[in-house]
């Protein structure tokens, strides 16, 4: 009875813990990462190089260390994923400097060493995969984002996605606001669920689409495996020592739950004679 | 070999008071015999304190308490230093810990009236802790120098600001060392934060456990075990502290850990509340975050703060919030300690403060809107009648004393909705006022005409 009360009690503390508020916005679609996948990790590191690296540093993470994490040869590392003049123990910086960037994005590109940790590996997949084409003239790159309205950053994955087109239904006449409830991916491109806030009337839902208009390298599911892999990536980055945290975690609790044991024994020796 | 041990004991005990000490505190001190659950955490805090000196001790060692290498410098220590990641998280899960763990032992405190005579001063002492752990949690907060880290000093730095006569801004100057937070800022806030108010902890802490030993523990029967000496003058109903309670202890030591080790290991910024996910960004003095707000144990004065449509008001009732549990002794001086003895609308009395503290501090998290403003302040208003609620509880009052109190309550409080009013909120307010009512209702009316409030017989001897 009294430890069910002070289960209780403390399982009515933790009630609005739980109940995170996710912020404003898009709810983002799942990212469905996997930090032991080194496979993933690898192809992740690939592309955040070839596409990623000309403007955005992560300079808090080291070649040798990313080769020792994610089981690659150092000499392939050097060959691959880095320019000549750097050396394989130098942090992943850009060559790109600041003032340059930001005359020509507005804000110069953020270091990404942590960006994982900031936005969540959720909300960086959605982002990434839904770019669409916005031809309005003060667009200066002509796309737009569902998760990022007006982001300064260009479609830089297009050469693989493609360009995506922001196909909408018919909305009625009196639409007062409407927000993006879900998306999800479809064969096509992306399924755009919104609801539309109709003056004095109820809130309607209707499906738009983000379909792929001019393909790029790959198929829609495809190119997400890919973002995939990126944002996995950036996990990895966000937090290098994330895996071995988890494995030292099991053997914490264990090692501790055997003292927990010994020490209840101990206390309840102790006490025998207490009445 | 033990004779050589006996002799430099002796060798010892004639030069210091070891055995003295020894005695006094642990192996001679008799604690009650009934301690149950919540007796664990007044150990537990020690057990925290004592990691978050030793991993703030390793963290020194790597951290750079400059605006240009901070932000990097815990990346450093999250990455290059063999097991930094480690240290860093014991120390943010530890600040977390600490007040987790602090909270439950003053909520113990309040249960079983362990501010009561003879123990107000130990509770003031207490009281004192607890201000130097928010001092110090909001000193160490601004050390990743994330944009949280930042934007939270800057606003709460801020409200100084809103002292009258020309002292507020001067004062913000002076606590800053530079017109916005700034490098200087972050240089004298880690000096506070590593030495200043640790010291003041330390101090303070030993006081409490000093004046705890003079008095000694309360118990969940609220009895004094003083009261019933054996032959040799010692308690009956006490146990020595060592080894019972120290084997005890151990246990929830072990217990504790586990709890630790599972958030650190596997949720160190558990969702978000531990380490807020917008402090993974460097701080940008020209980028303020869509939503500022402070750690979860801060937000129940934060959403009073933010609820009170007056800023020097809102931050004179928010540090009120804090103090007035300095007086809770002298408010509430019902002789029955205990909650076991002191009735069903005590129970709910005090019930109704947790729910409304832990509301107060959800709503301290969320972005503001209309409702939770409103809400806020009627929970505010709550928050401070409970300890209007225990001191009418004091003793038995008259039915014309407790309408007056009833009138003058009315009228204050309908005074602040007046000077408030906006009537775009006027249904809101309307709607949200009969929680308040409600309150007196039940806590006022309740305790004149039923039997709620009686108190039950108080035993000799602890059960």
């Amino acid at each position: 009875m009294k430890m069910k009360r002070i289960i209780a009690a403390i399982v009515f503390c933790l009630v609005p813990l739980v109940t995170l508020g996710a912020g404003g916005g898009v709810a983002p679609m799942s990212a469905n990462t996997d930090l032991t996948n080194t496979k993933s990790l690898q192809n992740g590191a690939r592309v955040f190089v070839n596409y990623c690296m000309g403007c955005h540093s992560i300079e808090f993470m080291r070649y040798s260390r990313l080769a020792d994490d994610l089981g690659l040869d150092q000499d392939l590392v050097a060959e691959h994923l880095m320019f000549t003049t750097d050396t394989i123990g130098d942090p992943m910086t850009i060559a790109m400097e600041a003032d340059d960037a930001s005359g020509w994005f507005g804000v110069p590109p953020p270091d990404l060493s942590v960006i994982a940790r900031a936005r969540g590996v959720d909300w960086l997949y959605t982002y990434l995969t839904t770019f669409y084409a916005d031809a309005d003239p003060a667009r200066p790159f002509g796309v737009n984002n569902l998760m990022f309205p007006d982001v300064g950053m260009p479609h830089v994955l297009w050469p693989l996605q493609g360009v995506q087109r922001y196909v909408k239904v018919d909305r009625p006449a009196d639409v007062e606001s409407e927000r993006i409830q879900k998306i999800e991916p479809d064969d096509k491109g992306f399924k755009v669920t919104t609801a539309l806030h109709v003056k004095d009337g109820p809130t309607v839902h209707v499906t738009d689409m983000l379909e792929v208009s001019m393909p790029g390298s790959m198929q829609p599911a495809e190119f997400r495996k890919t973002v995939r892999d990126l944002v996995n990536f950036l996990d990895y980055v966000g937090e290098p020592a994330k895996v071995t945290r988890f494995k030292a975690g099991y053997w914490a609790i264990i090692l501790l739950a055997v003292f927990a044991l010994i020490a209840r024994a101990l206390y309840k020796d102790y006490w025998r004679d207490v009445h | 070999m033990k004779g050589m041990l006996t002799g430099l004991l002796t060798w010892t005990d004639a030069r210091f008071p070891l055995s003295k000490l020894w005695n006094e505190h642990l192996a001679k001190y008799y604690a009650p015999k009934n301690f149950n659950f919540w007796y664990f955490f007044g150990s537990l805090a020690l057990l925290m304190l004592v990691i978050q000196i030793v991993s703030g001790i390793w963290l020194t060692m790597f951290y750079k308490p400059s605006a240009a290498e901070a932000f990097a410098s815990v990346e450093y220590i999250m990455r290059e230093v063999p097991m930094g990641w480690f240290i860093r998280y014991m120390h943010s899960t530890g600040a977390s810990f600490f007040f987790l763990v602090v909270y439950l032992h003053m909520f113990r405190g309040l249960m079983y009236g362990s501010y009561k005579n003879p123990r107000e001063l130990l509770w003031v002492i207490g009281m004192l802790i607890y201000l130097c752990m928010m001092v110090e949690g909001f000193f160490g907060y601004l050390l990743p120098w994330g944009q949280m880290s930042y934007w939270g000093a800057q606003v709460i730095i801020s409200l100084f600001g809103a002292l009258p006569f020309g002292i507020g801004e001067p004062l913000t100057l002076w606590i800053r060392g530079d017109y916005v937070v700034a490098d200087a800022t972050l240089n004298r806030f880690f000096a506070l934060h590593v030495a200043a108010v640790p010291l003041a902890l330390l101090a303070l802490v030993g006081a409490h456990v000093m004046a705890l030993h003079e008095v000694g523990s309360n118990n969940p029967d609220g009895i004094e075990i003083k009261k019933n000496k054996d032959a040799n003058g010692i308690p009956m109903d006490g146990i020595p502290f060592h080894p019972y309670y120290t084997v005890k202890d151990i246990w929830g030591v072990a217990v504790c850990l586990i709890l630790f080790a599972a958030v650190l290991f596997f949720a160190p910024t558990f969702f978000g509340y531990f380490i807020e996910q917008p402090n993974f960004v460097p701080a940008n003095p020209l980028k303020t975050p869509e939503h500022i707000a402070p750690v979860w144990y801060f937000t129940p004065y934060y959403a009073i703060l933010r609820a009170i449509p007056d800023k020097l008001t809102g931050v004179i009732l928010m540090f009120a919030s804090v103090l007035v549990f300095f007086i809770l002794p002298w408010l509430d001086r019902n002789p029955i300690k205990s909650i076991r003895y002191r009735g069903t609308l005590f129970r709910l009395l005090l019930g109704s403060f947790v729910v409304v503290f832990i509301v107060l501090g959800y709503l301290g998290t969320q972005a503001p809107t209309a409702g939770g403003s409103e809400l806020g302040f009627r929970l505010g208003e709550i928050y401070f009648s409970f300890f209007l609620i225990m001191w009418l509880y004091t003793k038995e009052r008259t039915a014309s004393f407790n309408y007056t109190v009833l009138g003058i309550v009315a009228v204050l409080f309908l005074f602040f909705d007046v000077i408030r009013f906006d009537s775009e909120k006027a249904t809101l307010m309307l709607t949200s006022s009969v929680l308040v009512i409600g309150y007196y209702v039940v806590f006022v009316l309740g305790s004149m005409y039923t039997k709620l409030n009686e108190p039950k017989p108080v035993p000799e001897r602890v059960t």
